[in-house]
């Protein structure tokens, strides 16, 4: 399989958007709405929910099944406020030493004049800002598109783990190919070139783990969290804040 | 003159009040408020409802327009079986459907507001409020368990001058999360306000820095704080702790509102959208997080206080 297909696999249609992954492996989902500044962005789901016995700060990008939903939910393209109520209740999770976990599907944060307006660039660097210091284990798992900024403000986390067909990427090789060739035809190619199967990611050393898409995924993926969050859990806030930056500090 | 405004909205009167009321103004006023309030009388519970007949046996719905009974209200969690219209209700009603059974304990009940600044018929006014209400005053603080999980409570009455805040409103609410503070126990608020009491002038705006003060202690030592705005939450008590929580929630089309509707129109003149300051709005503008019907608040509040419960003093007090 070429790295195009791998793109066309991670946006393909009846893929399990993040809803999907929320409900399959925690409980008692309950959504919070809004960034108590502006609006509340329909692209991001956020809440708090049950992980077997402990309870986390779940955080997703959906994209949305329906046309209906879809276009509610903006084909999980986040405007500032998506990013802003993240954040915020990711800074709830750590006042109540809540373990993050995060599900990440977008083609990249949405690119427009409202979101320009709203400071699109601002939103996404307080979210690295702020992640990088939170006294909380993070758990991010790309499920399907990784579009860039858009991604990592959802992805400056603890560990980050890539479905086998997922893509994380510093631009869509679409618009790599037509800003560095003028075509945008040559996207299979940019693809390629650009490295962001989870296979090339895991040789990169930018994920931790790579989730197998087969019928068992929900429930082993399940298990996994569990095992993370609990290992992590044991970690005081200090020892997580320097392992992150460790993280990202050796890359 | 600031304060009176949301309050004149919030009883529903059909009359235009201006922005500065001229002085010759003000008998009529008077008698026309004399009227109304007779009217309420007879239609505590809804206050917006004076133009239809009510009866012992029926209540009117402002929303659908339909009568319903007294008794199948009731039996209903004052929710309107046709449009799910949420009545407002007392505080005892209200802990009666939310907290485990005989789990209340109420606290600081004998505190009562006093005329500190001699505000013109302001004695009659609070004892007339006790007197329909059966309260002391406009919140009812205690102690509960909700779902087995111990919380600190607070609900505000519309029956006792529209939940405005005195002194002691703010005095009681402020003694609560203190309270709450040392027993590193969560706060759960139900807001009702017409804002903060012009009768108490000043004090009664220095109420909202005194609770915010203590709200912030209280969430900085590691506490929970739900509250739930209830219609009409407005003025000085958005402004202040309905709107520090760290979850929000709200009762269906609940409005939620700074200046009511009335009061911007006269500022902007314009009209402001029905729509534009009840629950579902509110929260799409990003201020809620949640609306949770009356039926369905005992599962909620329940699950959402065992998710917040506090393991390790839980464990440090044994």
């Amino acid at each position: 399989m070429q790295a195009y297909d791998y793109v066309l696999k991670a946006r393909s249609k009846g893929r399990n958007t993040a809803i999907d992954f929320i409900n399959s492996i925690f409980s008692s989902f309950l959504e919070m709405h809004g960034d108590r500044r502006f609006k509340d962005d329909p692209a991001i789901i956020a809440g708090i929910a049950y992980l077997k016995d402990i309870p986390c700060t779940v955080i997703g990008v959906e994209k949305g099944k329906s046309n209906e939903e879809k276009q509610k939910r903006n084909l999980g393209s986040a405007h500032p406020e998506g990013y802003r109520k993240a954040l915020r209740q990711m800074k709830l999770a750590e006042k109540f030493k809540r373990p993050i976990v995060l599900f990440v599907d977008t083609p990249g944060a949405f690119c427009g004049l409202e979101a320009e307006q709203r400071g699109q660039g601002q939103a996404i660097a307080e979210n690295l800002l702020e992640m990088s210091a939170l006294e909380v284990p993070i758990l991010s798992i790309l499920i399907g598109e990784g579009g860039s900024g858009g991604a990592l403000a959802l992805a400056l986390a603890n560990e980050v783990w890539i479905l086998e067909n997922g893509v994380y990427s510093v631009i869509s090789p679409e618009g790599c190919a037509s800003i560095l060739w003028k075509d945008p035809s040559k996207a299979s190619e940019a693809a390629q070139s650009l490295k962001l199967t989870s296979k090339d990611l895991y040789q990169l050393k930018v994920v931790e783990r790579v989730i197998k898409e087969d019928e068992l995924m929900m429930e082993k993926l399940q298990a996994d969290i569990y095992e993370f969050i609990k290992e992590s859990l044991k970690k005081d806030g200090q020892t997580l804040k320097t392992q992150r930056y460790m993280r990202f500090r050796g890359i | 003159m600031r304060f009176k405004r949301p309050k004149n909205t919030l009883e529903g009167e059909g009359k235009k009040s201006r922005l500065f009321p001229k002085d010759k103004s003000q008998t009529k006023d008077k008698k026309e408020k004399a009227s109304r309030e007779k009217v309420n009388k007879e239609a505590k519970i809804n206050r917006e409802s004076k133009d239809h007949k009510e009866s012992k046996e029926e209540i009117y719905c402002k929303k659908c327009k339909k009568y319903i009974s007294r008794i199948d209200l009731e039996k209903s969690l004052h929710i309107c079986p046709f449009c799910n219209h949420h009545f407002m209700i007392s505080p005892k009603e209200r802990i009666k459907i939310l907290c485990d059974e005989n789990s209340f304990v109420e606290h600081n009940q004998d505190l009562k507001s006093v005329n500190i600044l001699d505000f013109p018929d302001y004695d009659a006014k609070l004892e007339k409020a006790i007197k329909t209400s059966g309260e002391n005053e406009s919140v009812l603080c205690g102690l509960c368990s909700i779902g087995g999980c111990e919380t600190a409570i607070f609900i505000m009455n519309g029956e006792f001058m529209m939940g405005s805040m005195g002194q002691i409103t703010g005095e009681k609410i402020s003694r609560l999360f203190e309270y709450a503070t040392d027993k590193s126990l969560p706060v759960l608020g139900f807001s009702l306000s017409g804002g903060a009491r012009m009768q108490e002038g000043i004090i009664s705006l220095m109420q909202m820095a005194k609770v915010s003060s203590t709200v912030k202690r209280h969430s900085d030592q590691g506490n929970l704080y739900i509250c739930v705005l209830t219609n009409p939450t407005s003025g000085g008590v958005t402004a202040s702790f309905a709107m520090q929580a760290d979850i929000i929630l709200a009762e269906p089309d609940a409005l939620v509102c700074f200046a009511g509707p009335r009061v911007i129109e006269q500022t902007i003149r314009k009209k402001v959208p029905e729509e534009l300051q009840r629950a579902t709005s509110v929260m799409e503008n990003g201020f809620i997080d949640d609306i949770v019907s009356r039926k369905a608040q005992k599962t909620y509040l329940g699950l959402l206080l065992k998710m917040h419960e506090r393991k390790e003093v839980k464990n440090a007090s044994i």
